[in-house]
């Protein structure tokens, strides 16, 4: 790790007046000496750190940035969660327990519970892609600026079938797929003090738009708050991951459906897959295929078969059209279950 | 001397003793302090922090080493310019390497250049010491090679290919370390592949393999493969060595005061005796921390040039590229057997690679596990530019056994056999029996046909055998001394790696003075005391237990002959026990330990005993049936639909001669079975092939398993006497972490009715052979 100093911010003022520089484009060849980025659990960045592929000069603490971690829950109004709420209490809120659960489930399985008393919500959803192409300082891949991705021809059995272009890169977020599913909207405060208030599926940035960066966070950005609208009418949710072990690991796949019901009948779901594509991936064909169904092991299995549909697999990655099968159809029937 | 398994066929046996060593302890339900749990004796140390592992080291002035590494897998180097880092402001010392220590090396030891050839990513080329360790990495950085690139290989199907880079263009050797997989000297190289090594201490190849084969009734030929996998210490490789004008002290993470020593001296032309190797505390070493190592050399070269203690630890980068990995195998293996299951024929074809090195052998359990007249093996190293391979718990027959045990219950499948009634009639070994037998009961084993279960997710069990040779180690030496106050102090060079060496020495003398395992204090890890083995083989427990009670015996005799004159007896009418000396006929006139000793003329008095060769010959010479076996069995649940494998229950049966520690044992075993699951599930290292560099170096994509992948672990332990030497133990490591893979492979075919033939076992290989199985049932 390089050498730094350490700025704890006390205000977001403060704090926004040092920031120069988004991480992402800390990784980018050519950047200056003199980079200053934020840090809130600094879980994503110390690891880019120690690996020296982020060397910023200056990191501005703001984890201790007063009213940045708070929750409320209004039945009308919906959720609001502040962008410093740590996994771990977004995992014990019982009004997220009960309204949004596959949100509860994705935040209690996500990492260990040292990760999940540290990370944020606000980190967690600006964090990078763990390809372990683009995180070996070895490699210099076409996310960092060269014109290769490893992964395309190399080993990607932890990469994208859905959605992807020359980059395969997954989207590291389960906090991400879940709220995307939710239609979470993003509230940004811009280096102008300004409020910008965007749909989740918007604040993430396909490599085919821009390779450098995954979200649209400018330089001094900062995300204040996600709002969840209010839980629907009969709307249930539902999380599943999977990957090769229980005990903390990334996902291999994963699915989030939210789903208005009618007694067993879906009257309209939304189904995002996660560790699927760059970003986390809106199945609309699932969704289009579980509309006015009622949901059983055949409508189920078909609206799993449906967002396979467009899948294509890399060398190594054709079991996780098996698996995000599985996972639709068993989180489609939990919700009936 | 006691002889047999309790409740089995114990007897007792003959042996000449050397008249200095003390007659046969009874077997352990007769004895006070051995054979029971006793607590570590450093437990407190450990779990309060006081412990001091050689990363904790600190000494006054002391300069932090860092290693600059190769940035590509095969190149010359041109040029090295290190003098911007040597102008770095807080930098002491920087050194280039001349010679590379480990891995294998040219017969010649003829040089190209320079400085030694780069052949593998991640390969030591300079280092420097400075003020801290954020200094010395923003050094390094400066650090220049220029490189004439050339091609490399890092994968063993392409490593074979004709036509393949070269990484040794000469025949090469390797000495095997302590309880290494064997290398066989003076075998020829073709490309990168050298051997084939055919012969072993069991012997060459037995029998005639076409006869045999040509009288089987069933032939089956399978190809298994396993991968590399990383050995993951807690405590990575590292030392702190104060040079001092050649009075050197080297504070290391060793298996070995002894061959890191041995190794400095060489390296620094010194003799040993200028040379004093510390180890108190080791964090973890599972085979590949028996010598000095490049990483060694270089903080012993930064200390001479700087005039301060230099303190160098491998990251947990360069752990994984460059301290050492279990060698893969591909295993072509051809199996004939009659329609009754006996064995007509066994032939094992095996490659794999060390990267850089030797001893990709897979370790003869092939050879001497079960009853087979006909029997031939062919074992080759690949060279590939990857960092070297080292010996790792129980070398070779980890991947032997995962081809082995699968094949034997492929053939118990196709005769509709039940595997365990299969290895009844081909094994021949007794505690094998009695571990198959008592393993079975507690498992509650039912022979169950494969993928029968219903839905989705699928149980399965399965078991598999292990072989393990008993080795012994005559450097075991222990001192034993008494103090006026009362103290009992053990000394010896042997290192504790975790696995509770210090408590059974404690133990043994406690047991044979009458005393309890706290009265005596265990002083180890320290050249400076009596030479003790390296922590390797299994070793330890065999070779220096005996050593250690042998020399309490001798203190013993001698308290016996101040008590007599006390006691106004003669030393033969004397016992001892429960801390008090008493005449045999007369339990009255008695002496506590503690008086006796406060009444000695001297302030102390000191003993010392080694470990003589075993009563009754060593085991290796013969084909052996191995004593250290074990017999493993696995419940596992598999998701037919993601793949996903949980280990829900292991059952394992093992011996190691006498127990002495219950719990320490049974620690042993649990962690060699948590190992085995996570080399039959998860621990896989990823070389990319087009950069040559390892994509996990990490603990996070390198997958290890944590507490959910833990299973419900049962352990049955088998005493099993061999009247071998004062002590009769053996150790437990590697034995413990042979059998689990095949196990749980032969679960998960049992679950789902499809095998899978390549480690690790993930969920992608799950499902990818469960779509073929339908794509072909389809058909």
């Amino acid at each position: 790790m390089n050498k730094f100093s350490w700025y704890d911010a006390a205000s977001l003022d403060a704090a926004q007046k040092e920031v120069n520089a988004t991480v992402s484009e800390t990784l980018q060849p050519g950047t200056a000496d003199d980079a200053v980025v934020y840090k809130a659990a600094g879980i994503d960045l110390l690891d880019l750190m120690k690996e020296g592929l982020s060397r910023p000069s200056k990191l501005v603490g703001i984890k201790n940035l007063p009213g940045l971690d708070k929750l409320a829950f209004d039945s009308e109004a919906g959720m609001m969660l502040g962008a410093n709420l740590t996994l771990a209490r977004m995992a014990e809120n019982s009004a997220i327990k009960e309204n949004y659960t596959a949100l509860h489930q994705a935040a209690s399985q996500t990492a260990t519970p040292h990760v999940r008393n540290m990370a944020t919500l606000g980190g967690n959803l600006a964090q990078r892609t763990r390809c372990w192409y683009f995180r070996a300082i070895e490699h210099h891949c076409f996310r960092k600026g060269s014109t290769t991705c490893f992964a395309h021809t190399g080993e990607n059995e932890n990469h994208a079938i859905l959605g992807y272009g020359y980059c395969v890169s997954v989207h590291a977020s389960s906090l991400a797929t879940v709220l995307t599913a939710f239609d979470a909207m993003v509230e940004i405060r811009t280096a102008q003090q300004a409020l910008k208030v965007v749909p989740m599926k918007d604040f993430f940035v396909l490599p085919t738009v821009d390779r450098t960066r995954e979200t649209i966070l400018e330089a001094g950005e900062l995300i204040e708050k996600i709002l969840l609208p209010a839980p629907g009418k009969n709307t249930l949710s539902h999380y599943l991951k999977t990957g090769s072990r229980k005990s903390q690991d990334w996902p291999m796949a994963e699915v989030a459906v939210v789903a208005e019901l009618s007694g067993k009948k879906c009257r309209k779901a939304t189904i995002v897959l996660g560790a699927a594509a760059p970003v986390p991936f809106v199945s609309e064909a699932a969704m289009d295929a579980i509309r006015d169904k009622v949901i059983n092991e055949s409508t189920a299995t078909a609206a799993a078969k449906a967002a396979m549909q467009n899948a294509v697999p890399l060398s190594q990655n054709a079991y996780k059209i098996t698996v995000f099968e599985t996972l639709i159809k068993r989180a489609l029937l939990e919700l009936v279950a | 001397m006691p002889h047999g398994i309790p409740d089995y066929n114990l007897a007792t046996v003959e042996r000449e003793v050397p008249a200095t060593e003390p007659p046969a302890w009874e077997v352990n339900d007769k004895l006070k302090v051995v054979g029971k749990r006793i607590k570590r004796t450093d437990a407190l140390a450990k779990v309060t922090g006081t412990a001091v592992f050689t990363a904790d080291v600190q000494l006054p002035g002391m300069l932090y080493g860092k290693m600059f590494r190769a940035g590509i897998p095969h190149a010359k180097i041109k040029s090295i310019d290190v003098s911007a880092a040597q102008n770095y402001p807080g930098v002491f010392a920087v050194h280039v390497l001349e010679e590379m220590i480990e891995g294998a090396n040219p017969k010649s030891g003829e040089k190209s250049s320079r400085y030694p050839d780069i052949k593998y990513a991640g390969q030591p080329i300079a280092g420097l010491a400075a003020v801290s360790a954020d200094v010395a990495e923003e050094a390094i950085r400066l650090i220049k090679v220029e490189y004439e690139a050339l091609d490399f290989v890092v994968d063993l199907d392409e490593a074979r290919k004709p036509g393949a880079p070269v990484v040794f263009a000469t025949d090469v050797d390797q000495e095997a370390s302590d309880g290494g997989e064997d290398i066989e000297q003076g075998l020829k190289s073709s490309g990168n592949v050298r051997g084939p090594s055919t012969r072993s201490f069991y012997g060459g190849p037995r029998g005639d393999l076409e006869k045999g084969f040509a009288e089987a009734e069933l032939i089956i030929e399978r190809t298994y493969r396993t991968q590399v996998q990383t050995h993951c210490p807690l405590e990575t490789h590292g030392v702190v060595v104060d040079y001092n004008q050649g009075d050197v002290t080297v504070f290391a993470s060793t298996q070995s005061t002894k061959n890191t020593r041995n190794d400095f001296a060489k390296a620094f032309g010194l003799p040993k005796s200028r040379v004093r190797v510390i180890s108190e505390y080791t964090g973890g070493g599972f085979g590949a921390k028996h010598a000095l190592g490049n990483f060694g050399v270089m903080a012993g070269h930064l200390s001479k040039i700087s005039g301060r203690p230099v303190k160098l630890m491998l990251d947990r980068k360069e752990e994984h590229i460059s301290a050492g990995n279990r060698p893969n195998s591909v295993q072509f293996m051809k199996l004939g057997a009659k329609k009754d299951g006996m064995l007509t024929a066994l032939k094992q074809l095996s490659y794999g690679t060390a990267g850089v090195g030797l001893g990709a052998g897979v370790g003869r359990i092939a050879q001497a596990m079960y009853d087979c007249p006909n029997f031939k093996t062919g074992q080759y190293d690949v060279f590939t530019n990857a960092g070297p391979g080292a010996a790792f718990r129980a070398p070779g027959n980890v991947q032997g056994a995962f081809a082995l045990e699968q094949l034997i219950d492929e053939l118990a499948v196709e005769l509709d056999m039940d595997p365990l009634a299969l290895r009844e009639k081909i094994d021949k070994s007794m505690i094998r029996k009695v571990e198959r037998e008592r393993g079975a009961r507690r498992f509650g084993w039912t022979h169950k046909k494969a993928g029968s279960d219903k839905g989705p997710v699928k149980k399965g069990i399965g078991v598999a055998q292990a072989h393990w040779p008993r080795i012994v180690n005559l450097d075991s030496t222990v001192e034993v001394r008494v103090m006026r106050d009362g103290a009992v102090e053990v000394r010896s060079a042997v290192q504790d790696i975790g696995t509770g060496t210090k408590t059974v020495l404690a133990q043994v003398v406690a047991e044979e003075l009458g005393l309890q395992t706290e009265d005596v204090t265990v002083l180890i890890g320290d050249t400076l005391f009596p030479i003790g083995p390296s922590s390797g083989g299994s070793i330890v427990t065999g070779a220096i237990t005996p050593a250690a009670r042998n020399a309490a015996y001798k203190m013993k005799q001698k308290l016996f002959e101040l008590a007599a004159e006390k006691l106004e007896t003669d030393a033969g009418n004397i016992l001892l026990e429960a801390g008090t000396f008493a005449l045999k006929n007369d339990a009255e006139k008695k002496i506590s330990f503690k008086d006796l000793l406060r009444r000695m003329r001297v302030e102390q008095l000191t003993e010392t005993a080694s470990r003589s060769d075993d009563y009754g010959g060593f085991m290796v010479g013969t084909i052996g049936h191995g004593e250290l076996g074990s017999v493993q069995f696995a419940e596992v649940s598999v998701d037919t639909e993601t793949g996903f494998v949980q280990v829900e229950r292991m059952v394992a049966a093992h011996s190691c001669g006498r127990p002495i520690n219950i719990g320490q044992i049974e620690s042993q075993i649990n962690g060699g079975i948590i190992m085995g699951i996570a080399y039959a599930l998860y621990e896989d290292r990823v070389i990319d092939k087009s950069t040559g560099h390892q994509l996990n170096p990490n603990i996070d994509q390198y997958k290890m398993p944590f507490s959910f992948e833990v299973p419900d672990i049962q352990i049955e332990l088998i005493e099993d006497y061999g009247g071998r030497s004062s002590t009769d133990a053996s150790g437990i490591g590697e034995p413990a972490n042979i059998a689990t893979a095949p196990a749980v492979a032969n679960a998960i075919y049992n679950a789902i009715g499809v095998r899978i033939y390549d480690l690790p076992i993930t969920p992608a290989k799950i499902i990818a052979a469960l779509n073929n199985a339908k794509n072909k049932n389809d058909e």
